[in-house]
């Protein structure tokens, strides 16, 4: 049973106590304790179930590598799964629950699937739950739905309530990692003058020196570490950051950290998490290295951790989870544990250690400390159902003959050590094996390669493979003078000299023995968290999956939360050896940031709520919404669909506003359309360029309706453009087009015809516009006084005047999109809202009525008007629009010409333009396709036509639409059969059918825009 | 009609944070685009500043020129004399290929202010630039999440911002969040 030291733990406070409850009992800790530490205080070592198996899972490691100890933490809207507890800084009021289990921690009924192990080996999920096929849907899936996944998605209904942010930095360096390395780095880049980033993951500076007895220029490592902080917190040009972890690097020295700002003190104001987004010019990945487990039968079980990881429990926090230790181990570090152990006071009956021969200096203290050291010995098996209470010694070189049972309740493993080359390898960094250490190291001659071609990462320390505390030092200070050379600097101080106890050569070891056989082979456990095992990886190999991305997939070796870092390394050793390759042949997977798990939170940062998107508001915006507006989008911008009154559908809304503006005034808020200014002495000839009109030849004073077609020849925007003088245009187009067509014209300035003298300008939001409809639209506007003649004769259809209307600087265009009498008065966007209201006010004896989009969109239909993105989807010609008449005979080239000449373009079978009425005055339904006869060679039905726009017209009392048909214009009163989603009693498609008309319904002679 | 015309987000401001926040109402901003070293004495004698270089801001008579890219600058003056600063450009320029017009309703401009760490802390939430290489005399385009805006120091402990009116009410809620309590980062 795990319990707290007497005396020790140097990170926790034992003057204070925490309390916190997980499955809903209350318990105590310290400040300073993880959850982690603090559970095994409390006698709870089995923390969460494993994945497939659902076997019961104690705490491994003692950071961010954690597999098993992951919990639900918080309630209600602050639930968040898989949080690792070596991670989580205990805090008043924690609350925590296990994962993946049920009814109980202790008793989960997932459990049977440990019993039937040959049944869901590796890869079951390709051989299983095939037959019967209906049974898929209906039984499988939803079963496997249900106990599939570890932890519990946040509800729905939940809304995270923590802030999150990011935050952008340029500096020289970051260095990731505050172990000794790391702050050796800092010093000697930060003395050199380097603006630089150092970032911990953890909450504390130094990293494993101060538990593993290294001492640095003569003091404890913990002392070194104390005062390097306190040199580099006075440097201006270093900054330090604790809790935060490098998670990625990517190209161009882009290096993304995960600050968690106040995970351990939720109370605060302060963003939950900070995402940094660091272009720096260097990283040094001060890393470190994680151990290995050994692969022995039952090596599982709760109470079976790394040896390091045990010391750190018994160092950092003062916790053990077992009396009695066995050490198992192929290297001499782990006896470190051995003497920590006995050190606090705990028994360690004997160390397992699986080379022939074991006396480097470590091991000769164990021996002089009275310690049992048994060479060439391996463990067979782990005795215990819940924990551990034997293990059962073997020799190493055997297939697991049983020599002795040794009663123990805790097991520490170490199958050597892995150094973190993650941040390495995300930009392309190759690593080489280490065979005396067995490890892969980052190869120095293939680093990750910035825009210059130069290498951008270095790794120092451990991280590089200079796993013993001598060799880290030096390195550490080795990898930054390289960088210091390139600013054309040096280290002003030697580095210091730092000491621990040498260590002999380790030897891998990855089956415990050597010749176990398969049934052991079965309980030799990998992957702690998915459930992957020694035998599965073989399996894989048996069945083919060769390569190591292949057999990772296969098993899902690596492929947890944890992704992979206790079982990376074990697993590809394993696979090599079953396909009888060598490690490095077989190679890594492909490390893909970020390192550890971050949160969506910090990805999203604090684009949420209002600020989720850069929602765009015209001047007239405020009134829109003081009015009941009901808002569409178009592109950012929120335009009133409708003004419905009180009790009012919007469907009546919309018919209310088409019979109001077109029997009296109706006002739009069209100052989202798109206004660019087009100047210089080139200006004619550009726009003939882009448009299919000719709009060289348009007089100062007068507009035209053009149409812009791509390089294909395809319509993409449309618009009336205003001459405005010898060398100026007004461009206007559509809402969505306005940037878009602004872009392209600059493209085509800045990379074809860059020597013509043309100039643009953006003026879309200097100006509100808004459109004065209807018969009464120039009363209106003669009675708000005008130095202007507003007369027909005077400006008429298509011309536009300068002036001033009811006391505002304006621009009158005589355009008109829904056939009636309009003008669209153009006023600088600070004076839009007050323009708008004097509108009304005057207006109000006229009946002035707000109209929105939908109006809009329903009186241009009532005139045949076509609309972008409606009758065009990106394929459509003007030609199909029976617009030839803006289709410029004259010029000889424009944008689109020449693909206009195309076969495809020219062929008399593409469908064509018109109007459609059904005949009992329904609206036909939205996207639906006029029938032909017969099925093509899908058996799909074949087609003649398609819907573009459909409405129900209140000006003509039924509903109306317009299409593109086979041979449409030619087809006047030919009657088409539609389709509908609706079936008839007997289960046949509903047909509608349809007249083919003229698009034109309302006022064919145009003679109401005129007057 | 002078109280016809108002700014994006007329008064707002925000001062609970670690910053304060203002909107600046109206402001007025002219655009030209020209060959700008030909364009150069024609600025001089309408705005009486010299033609600044790459990201930088001159000042004049009444008005600030601030470079925008290799043909364009924006001028920044009092609202009610935009009008007249693109007669006078357009006088001066005749003859000359150039775009002068006024863009003062167009955009939004606030300003933040605050201890020079903090200021610059929450401007770095929200653009990629480097806010620690810009001084005072530079006008650096760049975008605040999502959004272009320019930045500029008037101070070093007070800066500006322009963006489209459209977003003026996006751009405000950005910063006031970004400033907000508790949100002190101690970076700058």
């Amino acid at each position: 049973m795990s319990i707290r030291l007497a005396t020790g733990g140097r990170l926790i406070d034992r003057s204070r106590s925490i309390g916190f409850s997980f499955n809903g009992k209350t318990l105590t800790g310290h400040p300073g304790d993880t959850l982690a530490s603090a559970l095994m205080a409390n006698g709870q070592m089995i923390m969460g179930r494993s994945f497939k198996y659902h076997r019961p899972r104690g705490v491994v490691a003692s950071g961010a590598e954690e597999p098993n100890a992951l919990v639900n933490l918080g309630t209600g809207n602050r639930h968040e799964p898989n949080q690792r507890a070596t991670l989580t800084e205990l805090f008043e009021g924690l609350t925590a629950t296990s994962q993946n289990h049920w009814p109980s921690l202790n008793w989960d009924i997932g459990e049977v699937n440990a019993l039937i192990p040959q049944l869901l080996p590796a890869g079951f999920y390709y051989k299983t739950f095939i037959h019967p096929r209906p049974f898929w849907k209906h039984v499988f899936e939803p079963f496997i739905r249900q106990s599939a996944g570890l932890g519990r998605a946040p509800d729905p209904e939940h809304a995270d309530p923590d802030r999150y942010e990011q935050l952008y930095a340029h500096v020289d360096l970051v260095i990731a990692g505050g172990g000794i390395a790391g702050l050796q780095a800092a010093l000697e880049a930060g003395r050199a003058g380097l603006r630089v980033i150092l970032c911990e993951q953890g909450a504390h500076w130094g990293g494993r020196a101060p538990v593993d007895g290294v001492g640095i220029d003569g003091q404890p490592a913990a002392d070194w570490v104390t005062s390097a902080v306190q040199e580099l917190e006075k440097m201006d040009n270093v900054h330090l950051r604790l809790r935060m972890m490098v998670a990625g690097v990517y190209d161009h020295g882009y290096v993304i950290g995960y600050e968690r700002v106040a995970d351990h003190a939720p109370e605060t104001d302060a963003p939950r998490h900070r995402l940094w987004r660091i272009r720096a010019a260097r990283v040094v990945s001060a890393t470190g290295a994680l151990e290995r487990p050994l692969s022995f039968a039952g090596n599982d079980k709760p109470c079976v951790m790394l040896a390091s990881a045990m010391r750190d429990y018994v160092v950092n926090w003062g916790v053990a989870p077992g009396a009695r230790t066995v050490i198992v181990t192929n290297n001499d570090d782990a006896y470190r544990t051995a003497l920590a152990l006995q050190a606090a006071g705990l028994a360690v009956p004997c160390i397992v250690d699986a080379r022939a021969k074991a006396d480097g200096p470590l091991v000769q203290e164990a021996r002089a400390r009275g310690l049992r050291v048994l060479t060439g010995m391996a463990i067979a098996n782990v005795k215990g159902l819940r924990g551990v209470v034997a293990v059962q010694l073997c020799a190493q070189d055997g297939t697991g003959a049983v020599l002795e049972d040794v009663v123990c309740d805790a097991v520490a493993m170490s199958g050597g050590w892995s150094p973190v080359v993650h941040l390495w390898s995300h930009c392309g960094g190759k690593l080489i094996w280490d065979s005396k250490g067995a490890f892969f190291r980052p190869d120095p001659d293939r680093p990750p390669t910035d825009q210059h071609g130069q290498g951008f990462v270095i790794c120092a320390g451990a991280a590089d493979g200079a796993l013993l505390a001598a060799d880290t030092m030096a390195n550490a200070s080795r990898s930054i003078r390289k960088i210091l050379h390139e600013h054309g600097k040096d280290a002003s101080d030697a580095a210091p000299l730092t000491s621990a106890m040498a260590e002999a050569p380790m030897m891998p070891v990855w089956v415990m023995p050597a010749q176990a056989g398969v049934k052991k082979r079965a309980k030799m456990w990998l992957d702690f968290q998915n459930d992957v095992k020694v035998s599965d990886v073989q399996l894989a190999a048996r069945e083919g999956f060769e390569s190591v991305e292949h057999a990772k997939r296969y098993t899902t070796l690596g492929m947890a939360t944890d992704q992979g870092k206790l079982s990376n390394i074990n697993g590809l050793a394993i696979l090599a050896q079953a396909l009888d390759e060598d490690i490095p042949r077989v190679g890594t997977t492909t490390f893909r940031p970020p390192y550890t798990p971050i949160s969506m939170g910090a990805i999203a940062g604090e684009g949420r709520g209002a600020i989720f998107q850069p929602l765009r508001r015209t001047s007239i915006q405020d009134w829109h919404e003081a009015h009941g507006a009901h808002f569409e989008p178009v592109g950012y911008w929120r335009r009133p669909y409708c003004f419905p009154k009180q009790g009012e559908s919007h469907r009546d809304a919309v018919n209310r506003e088409i019979l109001a503006t077109r029997g009296g005034l109706g006002l739009l808020d069209a100052s989202t359309l798109g206004k660019i200014i087009v100047k210089g002495p080139d200006a004619a000839r550009f726009l003939d360029m882009l448009y299919t009109n000719l709009m060289s030849s348009l007089a100062p004073g007068k507009c035209r309706y053009g149409l812009m077609c791509n390089e294909n020849g395809f319509l993409m925007d449309d618009g009336v453009v205003a001459r405005l003088d010898d060398e100026t245009f007004l461009v206007h187009t559509t809402t969505g087009g306005a940037d878009r067509i602004h872009a392209h014209m600059e493209d085509w300035l800045q990379c074809e015809w860059w020597d013509w003298k043309v100039y643009t300008a953006n003026v879309t939001e200097q100006w509100a516009q808004i459109a004065v409809v209807g018969p009464k639209a120039r009363a209106v506007l003669q009675k708000l006084g005008s130095d202007l003649d507003l007369s027909n004769a005077a400006l008429p259809f298509m011309a536009w005047a300068e002036g001033r209307i009811g006391g505002f600087d304006a621009r009158a265009f005589r355009i008109s999109f829904s056939g009636e009498l309009s003008f669209e008065i153009a006023v600088p966007a600070a004076q839009g809202r007050a323009f708008w209201e004097a509108l009304l006010a005057a207006g109000a004896e006229f009946g002035a009525t707000p109209y929105g989009t939908e109006a809009l969109h329903v009186m241009r239909a009532e005139k045949g008007f076509i609309m972008i993105g409606d009758e065009t989807d990106g394929t459509v010609i003007p030609q199909d629009l029976g617009l030839d008449w803006a289709i410029s005979k004259k010029k000889t080239d424009y944008l689109g010409k020449r693909a206009q000449e195309r076969p495809h373009m020219t062929d008399p079978l593409r469908w064509k333009l018109v109007g459609l009425e059904t005949l009992d005055g329904s609206v036909l339904p939205d996207g639906c396709y006029a029938l032909a006869d017969g099925v093509n060679a899908n058996g799909q039905r074949n087609t003649q036509g398609r819907v573009t726009s459909t409405y129900f017209s209140p000006t003509l009392g039924r509903g109306i639409a317009m299409g593109l048909v086979l041979n449409g214009p030619g087809r006047m009163g030919d009657v088409l059969d539609f389709n509908t989603t609706k079936k008839t009693a007997k289960g046949e498609m509903r047909t509608i059918k349809a007249r083919i008309v003229n698009p034109v319904f309302y006022d064919l002679s145009g003679e109401k825009q005129n007057v | 009609m002078s109280d016809a015309t108002i700014s994006a987000l007329p008064g707002a401001e925000s001062h609970h944070g670690i910053v304060t926040i203002r909107e600046m109402g109206l402001q007025g901003m002219v655009s030209l685009r020209a060959d700008l070293a030909g364009a150069a004495r024609a600025v001089k004698q309408v705005t009486g500043a010299a033609m600044p270089g790459l990201r930088g801001v001159t000042k004049g008579r009444g008005c600030q020129v601030a470079w925008m890219s290799p043909d364009e600058v924006l001028i920044l003056c009092d609202h009610a004399a935009a009008d007249k600063l693109v007669f006078d450009l357009g006088e001066a320029l005749t003859g000359q290929h150039h775009l002068v017009v006024n863009v003062s309703d167009a955009r939004a401009m606030f300003s933040l202010a605050g201890p020079v760490g903090a200021l610059r802390d929450v401007l770095s939430k929200v653009t990629p630039a480097d806010i620690s290489a810009i001084a005072p005399g530079e006008m650096r385009r760049t975008r605040l999440q999502q959004v272009a805006a320019a930045i500029w120091f008037e101070t070093q402990t007070e800066a500006r911002v322009i963006c489209f009116r459209s977003v003026g009410r996006y751009v405000f809620d950005l910063l006031t969040v970004s400033a907000g309590k508790g949100g002190a980062v101690g970076y700058h």
